[in-house]
């Protein structure tokens, strides 16, 4: 198992490679610098700013130098938020839009994984056609259709939640952006649970289960087993989903994650913020792949390398 | 369609599919959109920039605009424009009675206001009494519909709406388009080489399924100017990673098949033996990818301009009519009513529409 996990870890440096060196020069290919302001620098300032920068040198030394930091854990400076790096913006991010992240992905397993297995139990039930129709919606629904719907229903109808803010992670403040990151994701796990689970109580052992008269419960636990499966292979592409929503989601609420310093750092060319954010998203996913093979391993003896 | 009894399989999937009655209703509602969007914009009988400064932020309604409460301020700074009083207002059946009062005596020219304002039309003078200082005007009242309101400058939103749907449409086919066929080229020359060269191909589709790849989208969007086209490569360029693995799987699976071998011994060349026998054998889960896909590509389209870095204005999208509208959900909650029910009707409809093909398709769904 810790062989498997060392391997995949180790596959992920090159993928981590690719995704810095194309966003290193995708970001210099673009028309625009960090400087350009709506009036201009004078040229000595200017010259002053790139070679603080490092701007002045030649872009092969800029990329090995950029990496060079990099492995040092070194993500450089911010461009445009004046004395911080990158690495102080996201010790200030990255709490929120961990947090929100962890939440919705909770929330979204246990609802969707116990709705799924209600609809698989009971098919063709009305109880199964309702969670059909109410995952479809979910997934049809674009989070930043969910966002202002719940501000308007709970925020300013009902007046229950408050319709944005951060406040230091108050659970008030977090229901609404919590529920709009995770409603796709319910829908998806719901469905991936209903078929999966529904194929797995057809099959042979189930059947024998049954005719040996193994109480339900003890049944559902051995078929989810298997079941789950296909919704652990979901996890990375999952957490792929929650890191995009997040920008919607910390944008309408106005929260301080890292979101919404990807597309505003985009704007402001912070090339250096920009790298950061693409290569911890890239990371993050990297590794919510690789514990989704474990997770895989650890319900299927017969994907362990060992056995 | 007719025929229960149709020997074929893919007969049988379209009879499979006309019986599904969430396909029918997907397809119905399709249809509807596509026409309204294309047909519609003329049909409201104004342009989707054409602004109604004096109805702006009006709620849905199906009676005729201006209604009453609107008229009175509408009138009462028209009349300050003239610099005259407003004495009294009589309405009978769409013309208003006015009568205006002024101490230095009513200028008649100033009544080119009325017209100016899309709400009257020209004015007519009845009577002028007191040597001028009262003068008693006749005016047509416009009749305007506006079924969804009007938004923030008071354009129609539901011309606006339509218009920014053959957007989002076009977008949605056309990177569909793209990207499949991106992914069948990809897939099938994997498929077809084998060896190293698939092994290769399909280890670079792993890397880029690794990848935060929206988030690429939004550099590129974002670093090069904004616009259509390149919404459409960015798009395409993301989503043809399922395609490519679907239509390997279907390659391999077919280059075992002896019709297979034996054009290939023929030596029926790379692009022959696609068009020929991967892409009609494969049809089916094809379809169904690409039926899939659309949905996702509109989703990626409005998530793209509801962050500003999609459709730019003049031209709109129902992506930018929802960020307009959540901009405005305090005092005008229609404004994300109208483009997002419009949007999750034409997502929910294509996804319907997909599973129900996906359920046709497949031999092992229930009859």
């Amino acid at each position: 198992m810790i062989g498997l996990a060392l391997r995949r870890l180790a596959q992920g440096v090159p993928t981590l490679l690719v995704v810095a060196t194309v966003s290193f020069f995708l970001m210099r290919l673009a028309p625009g610098g960090p400087f350009d302001l709506e009036r201009p620098l004078a040229p000595a300032a200017m010259e002053n700013l790139r070679r603080v920068y490092g701007l002045d040198r030649s872009l092969p030394e800029q990329y090995l130098g950029y990496l060079a930091a990099l492995l040092r854990g070194d993500l450089g400076p911010s461009f445009s938020h004046r004395d911080l790096s990158v690495a102080d913006l996201f010790a200030r991010g990255l709490p929120v839009s961990l947090t929100l992240g962890s939440l919705a992905l909770l929330l979204a397993l246990a609802l969707g994984i116990g709705l799924g297995s209600l609809a698989a139990l009971r098919r063709g039930s009305l109880a199964d056609r309702l969670v059909g129709g109410l995952a479809a919606l979910s997934l049809s629904v674009p989070s930043f259709v969910a966002a202002p719907l719940l501000q308007i229903v709970f925020g300013l109808g009902l007046r229950l939640l408050p319709v944005g803010g951060w406040e230091g992670g108050a659970p008030r403040n977090l229901v609404l952006p919590v529920l709009t990151l995770a409603l796709p994701q319910i829908g998806a796990i719901a469905r991936l649970t209903r078929a999966s689970l529904a194929e797995t109580l057809r099959a042979q052992p189930v059947r024998t289960q049954r005719a040996m008269g193994l109480p339900p419960g003890r049944i559902l636990r051995h078929a989810l087993r298997g079941a789950l499966l296909p919704v652990v292979a979901l996890l990375g592409p999952l957490a792929a989903g929650l890191l995009t929503g997040s920008v919607v989601v910390e944008t309408v609420f106005g929260l301080p994650g890292i979101g919404r310093y990807f597309v505003e750092g985009a704007l402001n060319r912070d090339y250096t913020l920009v790298m950061g954010t693409v290569l911890l998203v890239a990371a993050l996913v990297i590794l919510f792949n690789i514990l989704a093979d474990l997770a895989a391993a650890l319900l299927d003896p017969r994907l362990r390398p060992d056995a | 369609m007719s025929g229960a009894a149709l020997p074929a399989p893919r007969g049988r999937t379209a009879h499979r599919l006309v019986r599904s009655g969430s396909a029918r209703a997907s397809l119905v509602v399709l249809a509807l959109i596509a026409l309204a969007c294309l047909f519609g914009p003329r049909l409201t009988g104004r342009a989707p920039e054409r602004a109604y400064p004096d109805l702006r932020q009006l709620p849905p309604s199906l009676t005729a605009q201006p209604s009453p409460t609107t008229l009175r301020p509408a009138l009462e700074r028209i009349a300050f424009r003239m610099r005259a009083a407003l004495a009294e207002v009589e309405e009978r059946d769409g013309r208003l009675r006015l009568v205006l009062t002024a101490p230095g005596g009513v200028d008649e020219r100033a009544l080119v206001y009325l017209p100016r304002s899309d709400l009257f039309g020209t004015p007519r003078v009845v009577a002028r009494e007191d040597g001028g200082r009262r003068l008693t005007v006749e005016v047509p009242v416009r009749r305007l519909h506006f079924p969804l309101g009007t938004d923030i400058h008071g354009r129609d939103l539901l011309t606006r709406i339509l218009v920014a749907g053959r957007i989002s449409l076009v977008v949605g086919l056309v990177a569909t388009l793209v990207a499949g066929g991106l992914g069948i080229a990809w897939g099938a020359t994997a498929g077809l080489a084998g060896g190293a060269v698939d092994a290769a191909m399909m280890r670079a589709v792993d890397v880029l399924y690794a990848l935060p790849f929206v988030f690429f989208v939004i550099v590129l969007v974002v670093l090069f100017r904004p616009g259509l086209i390149l919404i459409l490569i960015a798009i395409g360029a993301v989503e043809w990673l399922d395609m490519a693995r679907l239509v390997r799987a279907q390659t391999l699976a077919l280059s075992r098949r002896d019709f297979f071998r034996a054009a290939r011994a023929l030596g029926v060349s790379g692009l022959r033996l696609v068009t020929r026998h991967v892409l009609p054998n494969a049809l089916g889960p094809v379809i169904v990818a690409a039926t899939l896909l659309v949905p996702r590509v509109i989703l990626l389209e409005s998530f793209l301009s509801f962050l500003g870095l999609g459709v730019q204005e003049p031209e709109t999208s129902w992506g930018v009519l929802v960020a307009e509208g959540a901009r405005a959900i305090e005092s005008a909650p229609w404004m994300l009513a109208g483009p997002a029910g419009f949007l999750v009707a034409t997502l929910v409809a294509l996804n319907r529409l997909g599973d129900a093909l996906a359920d046709a398709a497949d031999p092992r769904s229930g009859l």
